[in-house]
């Protein structure tokens, strides 16, 4: 039996790090070689989706290795229904956010692809780790590869931004890291048995009060700055911006999953009264983020500000989603992280296109771009049109299930998200009004080159996948559906048993 | 009268520091002797010293023995402590090699001072009696007080060792008062028979001020707030290779000496001393973190931040018990590589005028020196505690041992330091990474010896970071006893 989650987990990184001794005059291999382990890493990552029963509850594809006996840490990996979609999405945003910088990133080459991969074995490990300790090595471990990233290869501002993206994360980690041994300490001064083992910490019923009240809170401190849930998400804008488009791809696309992923993996099943307590407050934020972010993006003269700050008010509802607590709610957050991941990673593919051709990515230095672009605008449209929620295509879907899901716990909150949808389809559509319709107005815009055949291979794929979900959303939500309603059960029973 | 009865001479205790005093006598005199010696020698036989103290220590492992009336205690804690440091005193002789050539102050003195400072070191951590403390103490500061002032033209070398010189002697005599009152309290000076004096009598003042006393010594020698003020000015003044012996190998031998008086003397006392220490740990890294964040010269922020580990090792010692104590000796095992290594990057880079100092002159190293960039990076990624480097592990450690005794506020603002403390070892990767040098740019001083030290320090960073178990657990097994 091939330990099929551990190979594509660690492939990306240990060729990451072979990449490393690739000689100077032989660097012309990099980019093919980076963007072929990807491209086998997302390969090898298709049974797992092929292979992975949907009717079964629990983890499938585990695996158990020996660690740290004496400390109760395992390598224990595996995959449900929740991380198989994000593992999926990480390995399919991979490979097309490296083919994004073929052109655009021409320094120090050898330790971008290097970075990248790393980074993307972190994130994965991230999403497959069942074991508290591993779960915190990918978890911090991640944040280098980020770092560099940003403070290497980005805009003007960079140094500043990819300081500011760490310390931020650092904060809500090491809090984590102390709740994460209090936990441990809790639960073998309860049971006599020393174990980070997630499946096992996760059957013990924690007496609801202030200790879970406290765990729960560094817990979700972590996952919050990550998501980033209102007002914790000061430094996703700049991170955002100053990132280079590959970067910004994997920050939208799949970084800011993890904060949700979070939530859903650690919070709801090791601290439900906590969860149950402090869901008004999160619900709360969620609602806020949601139209705060669509405000703000409305405003902005920058289009890839103004992604940006979509993504805080799409990650509000994704939060809306996951504390509804309920089968709709859920489903739809989990379907939404995915959506906002295609739909914002390819948004911010095209702006990182229209940069590199024009050098701006202010909205008043463009316009009319159809009339010189018409590929390119009839494909962002189609994006547009998916961020902003469009029936049939599959930001709609992963809305509709979360708003469903709210309107049942608490109509008047789910009515003021509503409006959030409203503001979306507002700054999306006059931003791709102002910048695809009219006349053309510069005369820099009239000699701008439509889309090459390595961006079509970049888009479509992303395209495809955003139809294809808004057609068919069974194919996805059908894989988490049962692990869902397992999670909800198990909420319900501990929380049940505390009464 | 009764006649003075000599204790038996017991060597088997005594090997491994006997080795490297034998190396230090060996080394003064090839000095003399009338015909030409190569000049690699002296380093050789240094080195050769410092492995063999290491085989005799590895030889002794798990067989303990006391010589000299209990004067002197050779269990694992003490052979722990030695491995430590003989690592810490192999690797500062590899880096010194031609780092002492390169700055036209090679000497055979410096071997044979820094081999009888290991000495000190080692001896303080196997040390079973109060007197011996001293003693061993004064070996180890003494040496370390003239390897100080090694650059005999550089002024800043010379006010380093005199601030060292003075504040070390008042910290001496803090020590020395501390023991005599300890005698007076209890007549002796030996740890087992203080703790049998001791215990019946927990509230004896005179012993509570001689072990305060004591407690400002070893503060000193730790370098934990207030008695902190020395280390930025010596750290930065010190020649790189001595800073690197300062920061790593002295400290552990009087972690192990504080640790071994606390533990063994208290050992049936209730520990309120806990909340005294509480107080000092948490102070002791907010202090060393908040100011280093203001430096811009590498080896005064290496100061301070070594003074913010020490406040986390305090971390597990207020703790306490076989985790307490058994973190802080895992937490020395890999801070002292990490911190070998970071100190040594810097005797490997330099520029015209001289040593690479400030943070600003690694702008632009990665491209240039991609690899000692990136060795530096990973050294100061461990000291930030990024998985899955040796330092992650300490911290987790640390902390963790204090979460379990129910020092939960005090892990909450341990990690917040670490946290904090990301931002000035990360200032360093950015000059390294993501700036241009301005004006001159640093530059390699190849070595071998030197990068040789740089690899095995990576190497154990990078093993305690992925396989620490089998180190935590010997780092246990060693401090049980003691508890006993």
């Amino acid at each position: 039996m091939i330990p099929l989650v551990s190979v594509v987990t660690f492939l990306p990184g240990l060729a990451g790090l072979a990449l490393l001794l690739v000689p100077q005059r032989a660097d012309r291999v990099l980019r093919p070689a980076a963007l072929g382990v990807a491209v086998v890493t997302f390969l090898l990552s298709l049974p797992l989706y092929f292979g992975f029963d949907a009717e079964l509850i629990g983890y499938q594809f585990e695996e158990h290795g020996r660690w740290m006996p004496t400390l109760g840490v395992s390598y224990h990996v595996g995959i449900d229904g929740i991380s198989l979609l994000l593992v999926l999405l990480t390995t399919f945003l991979m490979p097309l956010a490296l083919a994004s910088a073929w052109g655009s990133i021409e320094d120090r080459i050898k330790e971008f692809v290097a970075t990248m991969l790393i980074l993307e074995t972190g994130m994965l490990g991230v999403f497959v780790s069942l074991d508290l300790f591993l779960f915190y090595v990918f978890w911090e471990a991640m944040l280098i590869p980020m770092y560099f990233v940003i403070g290497v290869w980005g805009g003007p501002n960079r140094i500043y931004a990819a300081i500011k993206f760490v310390l931020y994360t650092m904060v809500g980690s090491v809090l984590m890291l102390v709740a994460i041994l209090a936990l441990y300490h809790q639960y073998g001064g309860a049971t006599g048995r020393y174990t980070f083992d997630l499946p096992v910490l996760a059957q013990y019923v924690m007496a609801p009060g202030r200790a879970q009240d406290l765990m729960f809170l560094a817990f979700a401190l972590a996952f919050a700055i990550k998501v980033p849930l209102f007002p914790f998400h000061t430094w996703l804008p700049d991170a955002h911006v100053e990132a280079p488009t590959a970067g910004s791809v994997i920050l939208a696309g799949v970084l800011l999953k993890m904060g949700t992923y979070g939530f859903l993996r650690f919070c709801l099943p090791l601290f439900p009264d906590a969860s149950l307590a402090f869901g008004p407050l999160v619900f709360t934020l969620a609602v806020i983020g949601v139209i705060y972010g669509a405000w703000v993006s409305t405003v902005q003269p920058d289009m890839k500000k103004l992604v940006a700050y979509s993504s805080v008010s799409h990650l509000g509802f994704v939060m809306l989603g996951i504390f509804t607590l309920n089968q709709q709610g859920l489903v739809g957050g989990l379907i939404q992280m995915v959506n906002h991941g295609l739909s914002t990673g390819a948004l911010f593919l095209m702006v990182g296109m229209i940069y590199e051709r024009r050098h701006s990515r202010l909205i008043a230095d463009f316009g009319g771009l159809w009339q010189v672009v018409p590929a390119f605008s009839a494909l962002f449209l189609v994006v547009t049109l998916s961020s902003l929620g469009l029936p049939g295509l599959n930001g709609f879907v992963g809305e509709f299930l979360i708003l469903v899901g709210a309107f049942q716990r608490n109509p008047w909150m789910a009515a003021l998200a509503t409006t959030g949808i409203i503001f979306a389809a507002v700054y999306m559509l006059w931003m791709y009004q102002r910048v695809v319709f009219g006349e053309v107005t510069q005369d820099a815009n009239r000699r701008l080159a439509d889309l090459t055949t390595r961006e079509w291979a970049v888009l479509v794929p992303v395209v495809t996948l955003i139809v294809w979900i808004g057609v068919y959303p069974a194919a996805f939500t059908g894989k988490t559906e049962t692990t869902i309603e397992a999670l909800i059960a198990q909420v319900q029973a501990k929380t049940s048993a505390n009464r | 009268m009764d006649a003075i009865v000599f204790p038996p001479v017991l060597i088997g205790p005594l090997l491994p520091t006997l080795v490297v005093l034998a190396a230090a006598a060996l080394v003064l005199v090839l000095d003399v002797v009338p015909w030409a010696i190569p000049r690699e020698v002296a380093a050789m036989v240094a080195l050769a010293g410092m492995i063999g103290a290491l085989l005799a220590t590895l030889a002794r492992w798990s067989a303990p023995g006391r010589a000299f009336r209990d004067m002197v205690v050779l269990d694992n804690f003490a052979l722990f402590f030695n491995v430590v440091i003989c690592y810490a005193g192999a690797l500062i002789v590899l880096l010194s090699m031609d780092y002492l050539r390169r700055t036209g102050s090679e000497s055979s003195e410096y071997w044979a001072l820094v081999l009888l400072a290991t000495a000190g070191m080692m001896l303080l951590a196997a040390a079973g009696d109060l007197v011996v403390v001293f003693l061993t103490l004064e070996l180890m500061s003494l040496s370390l007080y003239v390897l100080t002032g090694l650059f005999k033209r550089e002024l800043a070398s010379g006010e380093a060792a005199m601030k060292y010189f003075l504040l070390g002697a008042f910290a001496s005599s803090f020590l020395l008062y501390g023991i005599a009152l300890i005698y007076g309290a209890t007549g002796t000076t030996n740890l087992d028979r203080i703790a049998a004096a001791i215990a019946s009598r927990p509230r004896d003042p005179l012993f509570g001020i001689g072990l305060g006393l004591l407690m400002v010594g070893f503060g000193f020698k730790i370098s934990s707030v207030p008695f902190h003020m020395w280390v930025p000015d010596v750290y930065q003044g010190a020649p790189t290779s001595v800073t690197a012996l300062i920061a790593t190998g002295s400290k552990a031998g009087a972690f192990a000496a504080l640790i071994r008086v606390l533990t063994v003397t208290l050992r049936g006392v209730p520990p309120d001393w806990a909340a005294l220490l509480w107080v000092i740990a948490a102070v002791t890294m907010t202090v060393g973190n908040v100011v280093a964040l203001a430096q811009s010269n590498l080896k005064r922020m290496l100061a301070y931040s070594s003074i913010a580990h020490v406040g986390y090792m305090l971390v597990g010692l207020v703790a306490g018990g076989v985790g307490g104590a058994g973190s802080v000796l895992f937490y020395l095992l890999t801070y002292t590589f990490t911190t070998a290594g970071a100190f040594g990057v810097i005797t490997l880079c330099e520029r015209a005028r001289g040593e690479a100092v400030e943070v600003s002159d690694y702008a632009g190293l990665a491209r240039r020196h991609p690899v000692l960039a990136a060795a530096l990076g990973l050294f100061l990624l461990s000291l930030v505690g990024i998985p899955p480097l040796a330092g992650f592990v300490g911290k987790f450690y640390v902390f963790g041992a204090a979460v379990r005794a129910g020092y939960f506020w005090l892990a909450v603002i341990g990690v917040l330091n670490s946290a904090a403390a990301a931002y000035y070892y990360l200032r360093v990767v950015v000059f390294m990474y993501m700036r241009e040098p301005e004006g001159a740019a640093t530059t390699y001083a190849s070595s071998f010896a030197g990068s040789l030290a740089l690899a095995i320090a990576l190497l154990a960073i990078v093993l305690l970071g992925v396989m620490p178990a089998p180190f935590v657990d010997l780092a246990q097994a060693a401090v049980a006893p003691l508890l006993r």
